[in-house]
Formats: C-alpha cells, sequence, structure tokens
C-alpha cells in the first residue's frame, strides 16, 4: 500500500466529505435541500436550479454500468501492471453517473446494463477509492 | 444582424505533419504558416488587423495571443484566444466574420502551431477530473472515446467493422495528399481490426496520432476578399455547443452536441446537410465521425454504422468525407489537426484538391471537436 503510484486525489473543503465516506467504506453524495436533484460530483451549488444549498446524503451505492472500455494498453504509465483493467461510468440508483474501475469480474463478462455495487479499495492510510463490483 | 455571407476565407498555409518533434519551435512553425497564408491571400503582413489563436501544448503559457503578436510583429485591433480544444479552428472562422462585421478589424490572421515535443509541458487537467476521472484511470481522449463507442455499440448495434470503414475510407485521400504523415499505403478493415487494441473497442489505427505541424488561414469580408487570387470561401453557417467537460457527465454518450451546432449552422445557410458536396467531420477516432454524421443529419440516429458501410467516403466516392485523410491519416498536430479540416475545407472549394480534389465542390460542411466531444463548432462554407 505504501508505493501506490497511481494518480490519487487531491480534495478539497467541498469535496472531503466524499472521501472521508468512502474511507468508512460508504457512499455519499449531494442533494439539493432547495429542488431535491442528486447531485455528483461534489459542488457548492446545484447543478440545476444554483442553489447553494447541499446536503450529504448516504446513498445505497448499487447502479448500473453505462458503458465500459477495457484498457489494452495503459492510459496512465502507472497502471500499466493493471492491464487489462475496466474503466466504467456507472448509474447510480439515484441518478448521477459516476467515473469507476469495475473489479471482480472479468473483462469479457462485462456487459452495459448489469447490476452492480460499490466495493471501496483502500489504496493508501488516507485514501479509500470508489470502485464497483457485479452485484 | 447576421454573419451569413459576410466574411470569407481568401488564403491558407499548413504545415505538412512531421513524426518527430523537428527543429522547430511552435512560434516558428506559427511564423512559417502565417507568411505563407499572408502570401497566400494575396496580402501583406501590415494587412493584417485582426489574431485568432490556441494554445500550443508544448509552450504553454497565458497571456497566448500576446506571445503571438509580439513574434509575428503585428499590431491587432482585435485579438483573443479560442480555446474549444479541436473546435478551435472552426471555432475562429465564425468569430473572425463576427468581429469583422462589428468592425472591429477587416482581416484576421487565424493560426496554431504545435510541436510534438519530448517533455510535454501539458497544461493541468480540470482539477475536477482531476479528483474524480484519473484516479480510475479514466486519463486523455482515449478512453473517453472508447466509452462512447461502446455505448453506441450497445444502443445501436455499431460494429467494429463499420467503426474501421472511416478509417480505410478515409486512407484512400490520404494516399492522394502528399502532406499526409500516413499517405503512402492504403489499408483494409482487416488492417484495423488486426491493429492493437488500445482501449477497447478502439484500435490503433482508429485513434489520431500526435505530431508536429500547424496551419494558417486568412478571414476578411467577403467584398475584401474578391480582390484575393483565389476564389472566396463564404461563411454561410455557423453554430456552436458546449456544456460538459468530462464525459462522465455528457447528457448522453451518444447523441452528441453536434446535434445542435450542426442544426443551428444549416439554418443560418438556410441549406440541408444533403446539399453538402463534401463533409469534413472532426475525427480524432473512427467513432468520432459516425456520431458527428448521425448527429449533422446526414444520417438517422443510430444508422451511422451503416451510412459508413454503404457509401465510399473517400474523395472520389458518393460520400467524400475527410478529404484531406482526415487526422487518422494526416495526423494531430496539436489545434492544427482541428486546423485540417477548415483548410481541407477551403481547399476543396478554392478548387486545389489536385489529386484528391472532389468534382464541382461548391459547397461543404466542417466541424470543429474540442475534448471528449464537450465542444462543438459546425460551419457550413460555400463558394
Amino acid at each position: 500500500m505504501g508505493d501506490y503510484n497511481k494518480p490519487l486525489p487531491h480534495p478539497n473543503e467541498i469535496s472531503q466529505p466524499f472521501w472521508d465516506a468512502a474511507k468508512r467504506h460508504e457512499l455519499q453524495i449531494q442533494r439539493c435541500h432547495t429542488c431535491g436533484t442528486h447531485i455528483f460530483y461534489p459542488r457548492e451549488a446545484c447543478s440545476e436550479c444554483l442553489a447553494a444549498d447541499l446536503i450529504w446524503i448516504p446513498v445505497s451505492g448499487k447502479g448500473k454500468l453505462y458503458s465500459y472500455t477495457i484498457a489494452q494498453a495503459p492510459t496512465h504509465p502507472a497502471f500499466a501492471d493493471d492491464v487489462p483493467y475496466v474503466i466504467a461510468i456507472v448509474e447510480l440508483e439515484e441518478g448521477p453517473h459516476i467515473t469507476t474501475n469495475l473489479v471482480g469480474c472479468q473483462p469479457d463478462q462485462v456487459t452495459i446494463g448489469m447490476p452492480v455495487v460499490a466495493s471501496f479499495e483502500d489504496v493508501s492510510a488516507e485514501m479509500t477509492l470508489v470502485k464497483f463490483r457485479p452485484e | 444582424m447576421s454573419i451569413k455571407g459576410k466574411a470569407a476565407i481568401s488564403g491558407f498555409a499548413e504545415m505538412p505533419p512531421q513524426k518527430g518533434a523537428g527543429n522547430i519551435t511552435p512560434l516558428g512553425i506559427i511564423a512559417n504558416v502565417a507568411r505563407e497564408a499572408i502570401a497566400d491571400a494575396g496580402l501583406e503582413k501590415s494587412d493584417i488587423d485582426g489574431l485568432l489563436t490556441g494554445w500550443a501544448l508544448s509552450d504553454y503559457s497565458v497571456l497566448w495571443p500576446s506571445v503571438v503578436a509580439d513574434y509575428l510583429q503585428i499590431r491587432p485591433s482585435y485579438f483573443n484566444q479560442v480555446e474549444l480544444g479541436g473546435a478551435s479552428a472552426a471555432g475562429m472562422v465564425w468569430r473572425a466574420a463576427a468581429a469583422i462585421e462589428a468592425g472591429m478589424c477587416n482581416t484576421v490572421l487565424c493560426v496554431v502551431g504545435d510541436r510534438r515535443a519530448r517533455a510535454r509541458q501539458m497544461p493541468p487537467f480540470p482539477s475536477i477530473e482531476a479528483e474524480f476521472d484519473a484516479p480510475y484511470g479514466l486519463i486523455a481522449a482515449n478512453p473517453g472515446y472508447a466509452l462512447i463507442a461502446q455505448r453506441h455499440k450497445y444502443e445501436y448495434g455499431t460494429t467494429a467493422e463499420q467503426m474501421a470503414k472511416v478509417a480505410v475510407d478515409q486512407r484512400k485521400s490520404a494516399c492522394q495528399n502528399p502532406s499526409a504523415l500516413f499517405g503512402n499505403k492504403e489499408i483494409d478493415i482487416d488492417d484495423v481490426l488486426n491493429s492493437r487494441m488500445i482501449v477497447d473497442p478502439l484500435h490503433l489505427l482508429e485513434i489520431v496520432s500526435p505530431c508536429t505541424g500547424g496551419g494558417a488561414f486568412i478571414v476578411t469580408s467577403t467584398e475584401r476578399a474578391k480582390d484575393g487570387p483565389h476564389r472566396p470561401v463564404v461563411l454561410l453557417g455557423a453554430g456552436e455547443a458546449g456544456g460538459h467537460s468530462s464525459i462522465t457527465h455528457a447528457r448522453s454518450l451518444t447523441t452528441s452536441l453536434v446535434k445542435p451546432a450542426a442544426e443551428a449552422a444549416f439554418d443560418m445557410a438556410g441549406v440541408s446537410p444533403q446539399d453538402m458536396d463534401f463533409v469534413q467531420p472532426y475525427d480524432c477516432y473512427t467513432i468520432t465521425v459516425i456520431v458527428t454524421l448521425e448527429d449533422a443529419g446526414f444520417c438517422e440516429k443510430g444508422e451511422g454504422g451503416r451510412f459508413v458501410e454503404d457509401h465510399d467516403l473517400s474523395y472520389a466516392g458518393d460520400f467524400p468525407c475527410n478529404t484531406h485523410g482526415g487526422q487518422l491519416s494526416f495526423g494531430q498536430p496539436g489545434l492544427a489537426g482541428g486546423m485540417s479540416h477548415v483548410i481541407e475545407g477551403a481547399r476543396q472549394l478554392m478548387g486545389r484538391g489536385e489529386g484528391r480534389q472532389v468534382k464541382d465542390a461548391s459547397i461543404g460542411y466542417v466541424n470543429g471537436n474540442g475534448g471528449i466531444m464537450a465542444e462543438q463548432c459546425s460551419l457550413v462554407l460555400g463558394v
């Protein structure tokens, strides 16, 4: 874990609650208290009504695979040992889309629309990434 | 007020792309193509009173338009950087026309150049993508377009062979373009599908190759352009659209912002896609062409794969598409990749296509695309 060399998130004050929740192996996103829209990525204002009235809520961590690509060549040199790996967009049950990796699944078994669930990967002492696996 | 018909491309110049970094800086490239484009339009440097340019990845800084103006020692009364990624060059055409029509200047030099530097001084990622995309390997353009291609296959049954056909047909035109980086040898669908898989479903021959190069064109009023040595290539319509940065947050992976951009361009011009004699759609990947042709209205949504299968996209075919070979075969010298589509459109309309001239070409469609389908600028050009 100490020699993790892939790009890591650098959270700011606004996004820190997302990563704090991930560290507890919980998925949290924002919801607009004014219009009810679920929001991801973390923002200071609602992406629909621009109200600065967002609250953090736990979500199910369930969703569907919206699209994916199997990287047969590394998309960054630090991913060289992971090839082939699956880069994916997951549509959360609550609506927002999230970039992730699909894990726990052979690349040739991946299908768009498959049900998936969040799977947390502690990559360093400070950071946990939110990946997904088949439900 | 409309800019329809008010301004025209009166000259251009292009540096043939080269694979290596070359012994030249982006500013040196810009100076060379600027000099040649000004001469091509039958003008003197002192005639240039507008400047539009765009970043060079290998020499990235703030205040770039002034860096370029200083290097060229021109004194523009209108100048700016167009930052629409691969759509920047197309975006320059209507911005130049609007500035001329507004009386801010008379003649605009639009110029970009970039070098495939060994140590690229890349501009920073958008911080949100660095935080929420890069940790999962969604970095730069390849995986983003692969996500689009995979979803397009899922929704519409688009096949690997159909996507490959785009690269194959465009290569036929590249073989008539002495400037193309990959213009020596035709390829077939098996060549594409047997090339290395990079980000499934995109193979190596479906992906642009970064290189060194540059391009410039001159926009002036249609009236003034008539005094030049070439047939003025008149801007008949323009449309632009945006609204996402990371592809994960695009409203759709498969219906792109080309749709509103192209609709606006055709509306302004008062013509339809079926009136076009050729198309020059941005082609960073094969899937980009298929999505663009659908959303610009050349075929129904989801029929793009079948459309490219059913038509000959080469310069001599029934649907000439990227007659310079497209960036897939011409090369992608930074923003000059996007400029190559504008210049090829002008070249065809001036009747300067030489071995790849589309017969009787009088009107054509050009599209610029930036980021991961994030910036779209469509143009209708005519003579």
